[in-house]
């Protein structure tokens, strides 16, 4: 295509997501169903406006292999261990029971040997796109149920290799050579070696450096380059790309990068998922299903309805709650992506019967498509058996923690008495010297610009109880103020003030707790010099609170009338005067506090 | 109306200072004022108190008895606000004729506090020293209510002496029609 060709297919696919997206989100189907719909309708089957429909697969494909570096950041080595029972049990557990009863039943329909096994463990596969997007949706991903459904479609993610390599095999015709095994697992594990090495001594520092550049798209280029090279190298391995994604993601899980790369790659992310499924919506064909409606309605139906049931039964033994299994269920039914695949290969191989091959791989495409619909109803029927909603999302920050934006000079003092107190604060900074400093120290520290909403909101401030606004530059700081106002009006925010005007901006706003980061420090230096002079430190002490009481109510006091331009240009030409008067009203508050009961008492 | 003036360092940590705190809650013409929230510092605003006091006609002292006496912020309090020319000597009156309530709580019980016990004295010993500074101040000394073994008492009996106070306190703020000059 060329360039004009690309713009005006942008187009397109903008317009229709634009358009039906918030729609079928309206309607509480998801967005998920939005962007089928929106396929259908710009396809080759409904208005005919993109007939492109392979070259959109191959590159919203990538969309799958971001979500699966996303999701990898979010699993560090430790949490992905703790995965491996629901991968490697949960997994095999679910090949094998849906791979049987589902090559039975293709049997039993009159298939030959070697197909029937193809679909039946093709079908087994789920799709890890639609699956995970929407469990995400519903936010169960974390559940156990969701942790389970993850397992297991991570290990289809392994499983399907050597099943579409299996294929060609089963032909009656000779296929094209295979190389020998032990040279595919060679490959394998060099490029794990290879993506693991390059993850820990190139590109963390290779971040680190660009981070202190301070330029924000290179670090977004960046980003996006180490998804690709990654997913590359694990291609050209032999492995998934989306496998590939998954394992740098997880290999930079421990970066204090993880909340920067994640909120850069998720626009991508999103939109080439909306891509991939505007193309799951475009290979509809609706002629051959009109010629074959009942037999195409009848495998869906059929072969979702056996999974459904073999994952129920499965539910329990690999521990997912009793009324979460629904919901499980309905989640995996579906085909998987790499099912076409899988079916293209075999029709090639001549394993397929020519007509099935495209009848199944409408199958997935309708499976696909009634997925989100069927969660949603299984969503509800597990609130109907467990009488309640369901469990809050889990995010990492705890409930009513603390978060600190800006960990320069002053918030780390603000960080330390909270660690100090076994508070244990998120933080936020885009300054990368403080950032390895501080890990160092054991703190929880997070690389990025603190006044990005989708990054505060990665960092639980949905959930905090207070929110430290500890940056030096006024004009971020008061961004900060209104973003966190706007979206988490739960949250108090404590906030440092560079100077009077920073603090009267701050208390407009409506913020109470806020200290200017001088003032105290100033304080602490006069009563210095007052004790220096020979008064005694205590009277110094007292002289310095009435100092700042009347400093507090002075200030308090002409906050009214500040947004009148005129009143404080007054008020600044003015300054020194009333600066001068203040100083000797302080003077006469201190005489009449402290000064006068002395010469009475004596007096009395 | 009845200004309460409490001093509890810690008043989370004791169940009796709950109990008393929460029994004045609802009531009218009732301002607490519970100086460690206010003075976290020590840094009394002696002006802020003083016009809180003229505007009462009862002051209530609730306090913890510490070492025979007040909390020490209790005592800064006296120190810092009842000073010369406005509670005592030349022109200091602003407190006459306004009448004082002392509600205080002990640890130890009436053994404790008997020639015989740990504190080697009845609890009356320890009582002059507040009594005079409210007479100092020209304020009429109302009957004391003195909790005693705060610790040991269970729900139900403190209740029981919430509900006392409650209604001492009640029945001063309805005596507040014809208020002291």
């Amino acid at each position: 295509m060329d360039e004009h060709a690309f713009l005006v297919y942008a187009a397109i696919y903008l317009c229709a997501a634009v358009v039906l997206v918030p729609l079928a989100s309206r309607l509480g189907l998801g967005s998920v169903i939005g962007y089928l719909i929106a396929g259908c309708a710009i396809g080759p089957f409904g208005l005919g406006l993109i007939r492109e429909v392979d070259a959109i697969f191959r590159f919203a494909e990538f969309g799958v292999v971001l979500m699966l570096f996303v999701i990898g950041l979010e699993l560090d080595p430790t949490r992905l261990w703790a995965l491996r029972s629901s991968v490697f049990a949960g997994g095999s557990l679910q090949m094998a029971a849906s791979g049987i009863v589902l090559t039975a039943a293709a049997l039993a329909a009159g298939l030959p040997p070697a197909a029937a096994w193809v679909v039946g463990f093709a079908l087994a596969l789920s799709s890890t796109a639609v699956a995970v997007q929407t469990m995400t949706e519903r936010g169960v991903l974390n559940s156990p149920m969701g942790r389970a459904a993850f397992g297991i479609l991570l290990f289809q993610d392994i499983a399907a290799i050597p099943l579409i390599g299996i294929v060609p095999l089963l032909s009656t015709t000779p296929g094209e050579p295979q190389g020998p095994l032990w040279l595919g697992v060679v490959k394998v594990a060099g490029a794990v070696i290879i993506v693991a090495g390059l993850g820990r001594y190139a590109v963390r520092p290779a971040l680190r450096a660009i981070a202190r550049t301070q330029l924000r798209d290179v670090f977004t280029a960046f980003a996006l380059l180490v998804v690709i090279v990654t997913a590359l190298l694990m291609e050209f391995a032999g492995v998934s790309m989306a496998l590939g994604a998954f394992l740098a993601g997880v290999l930079l899980a421990s970066s204090e990068y993880r909340h920067a790369l994640e909120t850069d790659i998720e626009p991508f992310r999103g939109l080439l998922m909306g891509l991939f499924f505007v193309a799951v919506g475009m290979s509809i064909d609706f002629a051959l299903l009109a010629a074959n409606a009942g037999l195409v309605t009848g495998i869906v139906l059929g072969f979702m309805a056996l999974k459904i049931v073999t994952l129920l039964l499965l539910g329990r033994p690999i521990g997912v709650p009793g009324d979460q299994r629904p919901v499980f269920a309905a989640a995996l039914a579906q085909g998987s992506e790499f099912a076409f695949v899988v079916f293209g290969v075999a029709g090639a191989a001549h394993v397929l019967p020519g007509e099935w091959n495209k009848v199944l791989t409408l199958v997935v495409a309708l499976s696909l498509v009634v997925t989100p619909v069927l969660v949603a109803v299984a969503d509800w029927l597990q609130c109907r058996m467990s009488g309640s909603e369901r469990e809050p999302d889990q995010v990492e920050a705890e409930e009513g923690g603390v978060i600190i934006v800006g960990f320069g000079r002053y918030g780390q003092i603000v960080g330390r008495l909270l660690f100090a107190s076994g508070i244990r604060a998120t933080v936020l900074d885009h300054d990368p010297d403080n950032i390895e400093v501080l890990r160092r120290l054991g703190f929880r520290v997070f690389y990025g610009d603190g006044t990005r909403l989708d990054l505060l909101t990665s960092a639980g401030a949905e959930h905090a109880s207070v929110l430290i606004d500890a940056i030096d530059d006024m004009d971020a700081s008061l961004k900060l103020v209104d973003l966190v106002q706007e979206s988490f009006p739960r949250v108090t925010i404590v906030a440092r003030a560079r100077d009077v005007t920073h603090w009267r901006e701050l208390r407009q706003r409506g913020v109470l707790a806020i200290e200017r980061e001088t003032f105290e420090s100033a304080l602490r230096t006069g009563r210095r010099a007052l004790e220096t002079l020979g008064v005694r430190s205590y009277e110094a002490r007292e002289r310095a609170d009435i100092f700042r009481r009347h400093n507090l109510t002075t200030l308090e006091s002409v906050l009214e009338g500040w947004d009148d331009e005129a009143q404080r240009i007054s008020r600044a030409r003015t300054a020194r005067i009333e600066f001068e008067r203040q100083f000797q009203q302080d003077q006469e508050e201190f005489e009449r506090q402290i000064g006068s009961g002395w010469n009475r008492a004596r007096s009395n | 109306m009845i200004v309460v003036v409490l001093a509890h360092p810690y008043p989370d940590r004791s169940f009796a200072n709950l109990v008393l705190a929460r029994a004045l809650d609802g009531l009218e013409n009732v301002a607490v004022r519970s100086l460690y929230d206010l003075y976290p510092d020590l840094a009394i605003d002696g002006a802020a108190e003083r016009q809180a006091l003229e505007a009462a006609s009862v002051v209530v002292w609730q306090h913890p008895i510490y070492w025979y006496s007040t909390p020490a912020l209790m005592k800064l309090w006296f120190e810092k606000v009842l000073t010369a020319g406005w509670a005592w000597g030349p022109g200091g009156d602003a407190l006459r004729g306004k009448r004082c309530l002392w509600v205080a709580t002990t640890g130890g019980d009436d053994i404790d506090y008997s020639p015989a016990g740990i504190h080697g004295q009845s609890f009356d010993t320890f009582v002059p020293a507040v009594r005079q500074t409210a007479e100092f101040c020209g304020m009429i000394w109302l009957e004391p209510i003195i909790i005693h073994a705060a610790r040991q008492l269970d729900v139900a009996e403190l209740e029981v002496l919430g509900a006392h106070y409650r209604a001492r306190v009640a029945e001063l703020a309805a005596e507040e029609s014809s208020p002291d000059g």
